[in-house]
C-alpha cells in the first residue's frame, strides 16, 4: 500500500498535505510526497512510477475541480486509472460532489477531522487490495 | 489541577507573585516605552499619539476589481492598503501562460506590467497612501513596478511609503512562492533593500515574516527565532556590500501573527522587541536608536480561525485584536471570518476592519501604553519567552544557521513537526476550540454555514489575457529586447539588479518577461522534500 500526497497547481500552502502524510506514516502507510507546484502531468508520472494505489491532492487555491479533472484524465490516459485519487484542502460544500462526479473517491473540504482522513485512506486500502 | 502550557512549551502557573521575577533587573529588561530596548513598545506615547494603521490584506481578479475594493475601504476609514496578488503573479508566470490557468486572479490581483499596477492605483495617491506589496520572490519587479507608477503620479521618490514583503527566507520555509534558488534570491532581496535605502528613503523594502512560519506550524517562540534569525541573514547581505547598518536597518520592518493566546501573544513581542533591539546594538553596532526598533504588522492568524461554526471566528477576531493592540502593533490586519472558505466578501472584510476600529475606539485598549506591564504573570512568561527564543535560536543554529537551514529542508521539517503536534493536542482536546473539540452542538448542514462564496468569473481571466496580449501588440518591441537583454547580461554579474529591472518595467516587458529574462541565468529552486 502506497500514497501519493500531492501539491497540483501553484498554490505553496502545504501545512495540510504534510500533517496528513506524518499521520499516514504514523499509521503505517507508506507515504511519498511530491513537494510543491506539480504540473497534473508530473504527478500521474510520479503516482506511476511509484506504484501508488491512491493519489492524494490538497489544494488551497480554488483550482481543485481543473487540476483534479487534469489529474483524473492523466491517470485515465496513461491506463492507470486503477489508481484512486482523492482531494483534500480548500474545497467549499458545493464542490464536493462535482469533484466526485469526476471521479475522486473521497473528498476531504477543510475542517475534516485528520482521524477520517487515515481512516478513509487506510480502509481504501483494504479495498485496493 | 491540570497542567497547562503555553504554546511555546512554558507552563503556566495557576498565579504569579514578586517571587517570579526574582534575579531579574527589571530596569534594564523592562525600561520605558520609547526607549532601549523597547520591551515595553517602540514610541513614547504609542496609541495616544498615533494609532496603529488599519491595513487590511486586499486583492482579487483584476487590477480594476481591486481597485474598486480599495477605494470601499478607505471610504470607511481604512488607512492604508496591503494588496494581495494572485499566484502566477507571485511566481513570475504572465497570465496566459500554461501553468496560470485556473489561477489568475483567484486568490489576488493578476499584474502582469505596469499597465496593470498603473490600474490597481489610479485615483489612490501614493505620496500620501501607504502600500505593503505582499510579494516576496518577485518584490523586486513589483516594486519596480510601484516605483514606477508613483514617479508616474508624480509622487516625490522621499514621499513614498512602500513594504515590499520581500522575505524569501519565509517563502522557502513556509509559504512556497519562490522560484529561484536561494542564493540569486537572496541577491534579488538584497538589491531591492539597496536600491531603496539609495532612492527611496521612507520605503520599508524587507518586511521580515514569522507570519507564514507560524501559520505553517511553528511555536510562538520558534516564530519569534525564526523571524529574528532572518532578519540576522538579512543584515548581514547589507553589510557583506559594504553598508553600514544604519543606511538601511531603521527601515527592516517585521510581519508576526496574534493567534489566540492574548498574554503569550503579548509577551511574545515584549520578549522579541527587547532581543532585537539588543542584536541590532550589540551584536552588528547599529548606533541609530530606530535601527534598534522593532516596528511590527501584527496580523491575525487565519489558522486560528474555524470552519466550523464561521461567526465564531468574528469573537476571534476581536481577542486577536485586543492581543495585538497590547503587544504594541504599529500595523494591524484581521483575516476574515469566511477566510477559510472563499476569498473575502467585502462584508466580511468591512467586519474586520470594523473590529480593529472598536479595539481602537471603543475598548480603551489603545488608551496607555503597554497596560499589562508589570503584571508578575506577563513578565515573568516575557522573560520565559525571551529564553525560549535563545533556545531556538541556538537550535537554528545547530541546523548550520538559517540559511543553511533552509536549504537542507531541516527547518522545513522541523515546522511540518510542530504542526502535527498541533494536530495531535487539538484531538486530544489539550488545545481546544469552541465549537471544534469542544461544547460541540447540533451542525448545521454543510452547505448551509451563512458564508457567501466568491464565484469565480471566468471572464475575469479572459480580460486580464486579452489586455496583456493587446499590451504585447502595442509596446516598443525594440526597448523590450534591449532591457530583457540588459537585464540578462547584468544578471550574469554582480551588479545591483534593480536599474534593469526598472528599465524593463518602464518599457512595459511582461512580468513573465522579466521573471524569464533572470530564470535562463539563476535556474529554478528545487525543493529539499522533508517532512
Amino acid at each position: 500500500m502506497r500514497i501519493l500526497i500531492a501539491k497540483p497547481g501553484l498554490d505553496g500552502h502545504d501545512r495540510g498535505a504534510k500533517v496528513v502524510a506524518q499521520a499516514l506514516r504514523d499509521a503505517g502507510v507508506e507515504v511519498v510526497y511530491t513537494g510543491l507546484k506539480r504540473t497534473p502531468e508530473e504527478i500521474v508520472a510520479e503516482a506511476i512510477q511509484e506504484d501508488a494505489d491512491v493519489v492524494g491532492l490538497s489544494i488551497l487555491s480554488g483550482a481543485h475541480l481543473l487540476l483534479t479533472r487534469r489529474v483524473l484524465d492523466g491517470l485515465r490516459a496513461a491506463g492507470a486509472d486503477d489508481i484512486q485519487v482523492v482531494v483534500g484542502g480548500t474545497i467549499p460544500p458545493r464542490d464536493v460532489e462535482p469533484l466526485k462526479a469526476l471521479g475522486a473517491t473521497a473528498v476531504f473540504p477543510m475542517g475534516t477531522p485528520l482521524t477520517d482522513i487515515v481512516a478513509a485512506f487506510k480502509s481504501r486500502s483494504e479495498v485496493t487490495r | 489541577m491540570k497542567d497547562l502550557k503555553l504554546n511555546a512549551g512554558i507552563p503556566v502557573k495557576p498565579s504569579y507573585g514578586p517571587e517570579d521575577l526574582a534575579g531579574r533587573d527589571a530596569g534594564a529588561d523592562i525600561g520605558r516605552p520609547g526607549e532601549y530596548p523597547f520591551t515595553r513598545g517602540i514610541h513614547r506615547a504609542m496609541y495616544r499619539e498615533r494609532l496603529w494603521t488599519m491595513r487590511q490584506y486586499i486583492g482579487f481578479g483584476t487590477p480594476a476589481d481591486t481597485n474598486a475594493r480599495f477605494k470601499h475601504l478607505m471610504a470607511h476609514g481604512q488607512d492604508a492598503l496591503n494588496v494581495a496578488f494572485d499566484l502566477p503573479t507571485q511566481l513570475g508566470l504572465d497570465s496566459d501562460h500554461p501553468r496560470a490557468e485556473g489561477e489568475v486572479g483567484m486568490v489576488g490581483m493578476a499584474a502582469d506590467s505596469l499597465a496593470d499596477m498603473e490600474e490597481a492605483f489610479a485615483g489612490i495617491p501614493l505620496d500620501r497612501v501607504s502600500v505593503s506589496l505582499t510579494i516576496n520572490g518577485m518584490a523586486a519587479p513589483i516594486t519596480a513596478m510601484y516605483y514606477a507608477v508613483a514617479e508616474k503620479q508624480g509622487a516625490a521618490a522621499d514621499r513614498v511609503v512602500t513594504t515590499p514583503q520581500n522575505d524569501i527566507l519565509k517563502e522557502f520555509i513556509a509559504r512556497g512562492t519562490w522560484v529561484y534558488p536561494v542564493d540569486p534570491s537572496l541577491r534579488l532581496v538584497a538589491d531591492l533593500i539597496e536600491f531603496s535605502a539609495r532612492h527611496y528613503p521612507r520605503s520599508n523594502p524587507v518586511s521580515v515574516c514569522g507570519y507564514h512560519i507560524r501559520e505553517a506550524g511553528c511555536t510562538t517562540g520558534q516564530e519569534m527565532a525564526y523571524g529574528l534569525a532572518m532578519a540576522a541573514a538579512y543584515v548581514e547581505l547589507m553589510l557583506a556590500r559594504g553598508m553600514d547598518v544604519d543606511d538601511f536597518a531603521p527601515r527592516i520592518s517585521f510581519n508576526f501573527t496574534s493567534w489566540g493566546q492574548i498574554f503569550e501573544e503579548v509577551a511574545k513581542f515584549r520578549a522579541g522587541r527587547r532581543l532585537y533591539a539588543r542584536m541590532m546594538r550589540e551584536r552588528f553596532g547599529a548606533r541609530n536608536p530606530k535601527s534598534w526598533m522593532f516596528r511590527s504588522l501584527i496580523g491575525g492568524g487565519g489558522s486560528a480561525f474555524t470552519v466550523q461554526e464561521p461567526e465564531n471566528n468574528i469573537v476571534r477576531g476581536a481577542y486577536i485584536a485586543l492581543a495585538a493592540a497590547l503587544a504594541g502593533a504599529q500595523t494591524m490586519a484581521l483575516p476574515t471570518y469566511d477566510e477559510a472558505y472563499t476569498i473575502p466578501s467585502a462584508k466580511a472584510q468591512l467586519i474586520a476592519l470594523r473590529t480593529m476600529q472598536i479595539c481602537a475606539e471603543e475598548s480603551g485598549a489603545a488608551d496607555t501604553v503597554d497596560p499589562l506591564a508589570g503584571s508578575y504573570f506577563l513578565e515573568a512568561i516575557t522573560n520565559q519567552m525571551e529564553e525560549k527564543i535563545l533556545e531556538e535560536l541556538a537550535h537554528v543554529e545547530r541546523m548550520g544557521g538559517i540559511v543553511e537551514a533552509v536549504k537542507t529542508g531541516a527547518i522545513q521539517a522541523e515546522v511540518a513537526r510542530q504542526a502535527y503536534l498541533f494536530e495531535q493536542k487539538l484531538a486530544s482536546g489539550e488545545i481546544k476550540k469552541v465549537g471544534v473539540n469542544c461544547h460541540v452542538g447540533d451542525r448545521p448542514p454543510e452547505a448551509d454555514r451563512g458564508v457567501e462564496l466568491y464565484t469565480f468569473d471566468p471572464r475575469v481571466a479572459q480580460a486580464q489575457i486579452a489586455k496583456l496580449q493587446r499590451l504585447r501588440h502595442d509596446r516598443d518591441h525594440g526597448a523590450v529586447a534591449a532591457a530583457l537583454g540588459r537585464l540578462t547580461d547584468e544578471a550574469r554579474g554582480a551588479a545591483n539588479l534593480m536599474n534593469p529591472i526598472t528599465e524593463a518595467v518602464k518599457s512595459y516587458a511582461t512580468l513573465g518577461e522579466i521573471a524569464g529574462a533572470m530564470k535562463t541565468v539563476f535556474g529554478e529552486h528545487k525543493e529539499p522534500v522533508k517532512f
